[in-house]
């Protein structure tokens, strides 16, 4: 298993080209209802909401749920226009987050 | 050769055998009770509506691509593709994934705007049984357009924790 977050964007991209953006981290998504060996119900552990930002304008982000699957991987696609960072930022229930950053160079 | 056993005078073989599996029976459903029964059809639609605002959206415009037959219920992938230009007049401002049949409906929102060029989103999901998954577009318009898909999950493998 990989450790903590991940984040994969080309190396390079030409002018208005839509590039894909795959993160994924590793979180065990806890639900709260499961219980462990000894009976005791294991506290809810999810992430809760993912952030992405371009030189610093929000340009994606998602609620997530029970639903999404342990080690919640997430795709999607941006238009860069130029170079510049990915931030990433993973909110986890109890106020923990975790953050990772890309850098692009458009040419 | 042997003689034919007759069966006891009190208890005949079927009444012992329908004992035992009433006994079967009582015992398997003491274990399986479930703790929490999963939503329906009914609490996913209001879901939607408390997440679009829409009570009726509009059918077409949104692809839900994800397996038919899956094995493995906690880890389903799935891809939720919207036909819409990305312009800033006319862009996707967020996408819903809503599962009819599991504990919480609500799987995941995501939020978009003209920057992303196209409104694609893929991840993966946990699929308790075998439902229809729906996925609502919100458009900038204020339309909402809904796509869904049947997932059928085989072998138990159920997974919502």
């Amino acid at each position: 298993m990989i450790d903590g977050p991940r984040l994969n964007v080309p190396r390079t991209a030409k002018p208005g080209e839509v590039i894909r953006v795959r993160t994924k981290i590793a979180h065990p998504m806890e639900t709260g209802w499961r219980k462990d060996i000894h009976g005791n119900d294991v506290p809810r552990n999810r992430i809760n909401r993912f952030v992405c930002t371009f030189n610093g304008t929000e340009v994606f982000a998602a609620d997530l749920h029970s639903g999404v699957s342990a080690d919640p991987y997430i795709s999607f696609f941006v238009r860069v226009a130029e170079s510049g960072t990915f931030a990433c930022e993973w909110q986890a229930d109890g106020e923990k987050t975790y953050s990772l950053a890309a850098e692009i160079t458009v040419v | 050769m042997r003689q034919k056993t007759s069966p006891p005078p009190s208890l005949s073989r079927r009444q012992v055998l329908g004992a035992a599996g009433a006994g079967l029976v009582a015992a398997a459903t003491a274990g399986l009770t479930p703790i929490r029964a999963g939503a329906g059809p009914r609490e996913a639609d209001e879901k939607l509506y408390e997440l679009t605002g829409v009570e009726k959206p509009e059918k077409g415009r949104v692809t839900v691509i994800l397996p038919e037959t899956t094995d493995q219920g906690p880890l389903v992938p799935i891809t939720v593709r919207v036909d819409s230009p990305m312009t800033e007049d006319d862009y996707v401002k967020a996408i819903h994934i809503v599962a009819q049949r599991n504990t919480v409906p609500e799987v995941a929102s995501f939020h978009l705007s003209p920057m992303n060029g196209t409104a694609e989103v893929s991840t993966r999901i946990r699929v308790k049984e075998t439902q229809i998954i729906m996925a609502a577009a919100q458009m900038s318009d204020g339309s909402v357009y809904l796509g869904r898909e049947r997932c059928r999950v085989v072998g138990g493998a159920g997974g919502c924790g």
